[in-house]
């Protein structure tokens, strides 16, 4: 009606329709609510009642007592004075509710176990503490409920966070396992089960530092990397075409960062550092800033990678360290070094990308690109055979080698050729 | 080599009288004085140097102890004198020498010596108080034997070894700046021509004292270090590499690719 108006529809249908209207609606109309709200439930009303509209209002009727809401004092059982503060309460019937206050019960603190002097001799004598400074770390710890970072903080002398924690840990687990009665009723305390590790956990803080002081440079490279990549789009008839870089974030970078997580994200900023810290010795070599910069550019590569840099540069007829090393020859040489670190990470990324391929193929392909460790550790095997290979045979040889590959298969298989000889037999079990 | 003192003037207008010149001078100096300042924030200036050592054997003068007559030294790269920012260099001898620790005041920085044994030598580079308070360590091998079996030894023809550095002084004071730029022991940043640098003392009595390097007897065996041929190896390893990375880059989307149309089916 009002809707076919709106819609523009012949009205030639509208005389039927009143004739029929009339009956229906009366048959229609709903009570207590308006008709178009009676319309949203598709003009009929629901078969079965979703909910028992009786029960509703009985609930708050069928009580019979009387509810008031009353502001009244409260105490709270977890405070150690005798505050009383006001806030509004239930009332049923005139009488409040009894009990503690309810967040009484979240004030919950660690169980600090207190030693004595004799169990101190006998058990916790530690040559890089003294009983004084155990005796003082125990107290902050009962005080600031094991925050270490409060108790560093306010501990007299100077001991790191992991430190204190690996002493209290140490000591509350060697009292335990002290008082208890037998070994065995002990074991499944978390104290005794899970020892403290102290140069762990300084390695992890540190690597969660050296993470988050370097998440805008990877997200920089990420960017960089990705803006590089040309996806080919596939249209209808199957042809391929290049498209503008899509920025493959999702799923390239997830596999690149797993596998070469930092391999181009921390050297720029090792390289500033080093920019900074010349800067500071006001008068240094050439040579000792060359070695200072190529060591920050390699800094994230592992042995293995600056190794095979150094090879590279042989087989390029360069000298490891320059033999004339001028301002623009050192700048040079880190510039080939960084192009070289690159080339490698790509025919890393390569030969993953081809492991891939090939269990795509054999149908074990998952949807996440987390490597398995087995293909690293083929992908890795490979570099050491491909990398001389394909600079000292020049590139010729191996692009005509892609191009005469007929099916995908052989995608696995090209990279290796160069280097049969020393083909490692682990790569077959993908084939 | 222009004339520092007052030749080098800002750009005004070159009709004023001689003495509003001057005045004008003076007030746009501090001006200048903090934009050079800047200048010389980020730049750096350099001395290449040469070091390493030159020996003779001795033949039939040799004697069991005494086989080789040696000279260590650090020299400027082009044989100029180094004297201008290196106040003394100190050479640590082994210590089976008389007084293992040589000191030498000015230049030419070079020891002579009479030995058979080859050993390290620690060569510590003191300087000027104007370009820094900490001295530079070099290390360098003595040699006295040729490194191919070159067949019986000529007391001619010296055994002679060399590096190539360059010592680098970031940001350097003014007047070490304003002392050094035209010497030709040392590479400084090219400035803008309008820049007016502070009068430098003139060192014409020193001048006449100074040894001339130029001179040295050495002179014939040592090396011309070039930079062109590294320069051109480097440059052709980079466009090997690039061309390699294009490759590379150009093959891992094409197996991108590949992988997207394998994927496809199994979506569906």
């Amino acid at each position: 009606m009002d809707a076919k108006d709106i819609l523009g529809l012949p009205k030639n249908l509208p005389i039927q329709e009143k004739k029929s209207k009339p009956p229906k609606e009366s048959q229609r109309k709903p009570d207590g609510i308006s008709r178009e709200v009676y319309a949203l439930t598709g003009g009929l009303a629901p078969l079965m009642p979703a909910i028992d509209v009786n029960q509703l209002k009985r609930k708050a009727q069928s009580e019979n007592e009387k509810i008031t809401w009353q502001w009244l004092p409260f105490t709270n059982s977890a405070r150690k004075d005798n505050l009383q503060l006001y806030h509004w309460v239930r009332v049923v019937n005139g009488n409040p509710p009894t009990g503690d206050y309810s967040f009484a019960k979240c004030n919950k603190s660690a169980d600090i176990i207190k030693y004595t002097d004799e169990e101190y001799e006998k058990y916790l004598t530690d040559p890089a503490w003294t009983k004084e400074e155990t005796d003082q770390l125990f107290d902050l710890c009962e005080r600031f409920n094991l925050r270490f970072i409060a108790v560093a903080d306010r501990f007299p002398s100077t001991k790191t966070v992991e430190e204190l924690k690996d002493r209290y840990y140490s000591v509350s687990r060697a009292i335990l396992i002290a008082r208890a009665p037998s070994p065995g009723d002990v074991s499944a305390h978390p104290l005794v089960k899970d020892v403290y590790n102290a140069t762990q956990d300084t390695e992890r803080k540190r690597a969660l530092n050296l993470l988050l002081s370097h998440t805008k440079h990877q997200e920089r490279r990420d960017v960089e990397a990705s803006a590089n990549l040309v996806l080919p789009v596939l249209s209808d008839t199957g042809t391929l075409g290049a498209d503008k870089p899509i920025t493959t974030a999702d799923t390239v970078n997830p596999s690149t960062n797993s596998e070469f997580p930092s391999s181009t994200t921390t050297p720029v900023s090792e390289t500033a550092s080093v920019v900074a810290s010349l800067r500071m010795l006001r008068v240094y070599l050439r040579t000792y800033s060359l070695e200072q910069m190529v060591q920050a550019a390699s800094s994230s590569a592992g042995l293995r990678t600056i190794k095979r840099v150094e090879q590279t540069l042989q087989d390029l007829g360069v000298n490891l360290k320059p033999k004339v090393p001028t301002k623009a020859v050192c700048a040079e040489h880190l510039e080939l070094r960084k192009e070289i670190l690159t080339l490698l990470n790509l025919q890393k990324q390569l030969q993953y990308k081809e492991a891939e391929g090939s269990s795509l193929r054999d149908g074990t392909f998952t949807e996440t690109p987390g490597t398995p460790p087995k293909q690293s550790v083929r992908a890795v095997d490979l570099d050491r055979t491909f990398t001389p290979d394909s600079l000292s045979t020049g590139g010729e040889r191996f692009g005509k080698r892609e191009q005469k590959r007929k099916g995908p298969g052989r995608l696995a298989e090209a990279p290796s050729s160069p280097a049969q000889s020393k083909r490692p037999r682990k790569y077959k079990a993908s084939d | 080599m222009p004339n520092k003192s007052g030749a080098e003037q800002p750009e005004i207008s070159g009709s004023t009288q001689k003495s509003q010149r001057t005045k004008i001078t003076k007030s746009s100096d501090d001006n200048e004085k903090k934009s050079l300042a800047k200048k010389l924030k980020d730049s750096e200036i350099c001395i290449p140097i040469v070091y390493g050592n030159i020996a003779f054997w001795l033949g039939k003068k040799a004697s069991e102890y005494q086989s080789h007559r040696w000279t260590v030294y650090v020299r400027g790269a082009t044989n100029e004198d180094l004297g201008v920012v290196v106040k003394r260099a100190v050479f640590q001898l082994h210590s089976s020498f008389n007084n293992p620790t040589r000191v030498i005041e000015k230049p030419p920085f070079e020891l002579s010596e009479c030995g058979w044994g080859e050993f390290e030598i620690a060569i510590t580079l003191h300087f000027h108080s104007d370009v820094g308070e900490k001295p530079l360590h070099l290390y360098h091998h003595l040699k006295l034997y040729p490194e191919e079996e070159s067949g019986p030894l000529s007391t001619k023809k010296p055994v002679v070894i060399e590096s190539y550095d360059e010592i680098v002084v970031s940001e350097p004071s003014e007047a070490l700046f304003a002392r050094v730029q035209n010497h030709p022991a040392v590479i400084v940043p090219r400035l803008p021509a309008d820049f007016t640098l502070p009068p430098v003392p003139l060192e014409d009595v020193d001048s006449k004292n100074r040894v001339d390097t130029k001179d040295n007897p050495l002179n014939q065996w040592f090396t011309n270090f070039s930079e062109a041929d590294e320069l051109l190896k480097l440059a052709a390893a980079r466009q090997q590499v690039q061309a390699h990375i294009a490759r590379l880059r150009r093959q891992l989307t094409l197996v991108d690719g590949q992988h997207q149309q394998l994927k496809a089916p199994s979506d569906m």
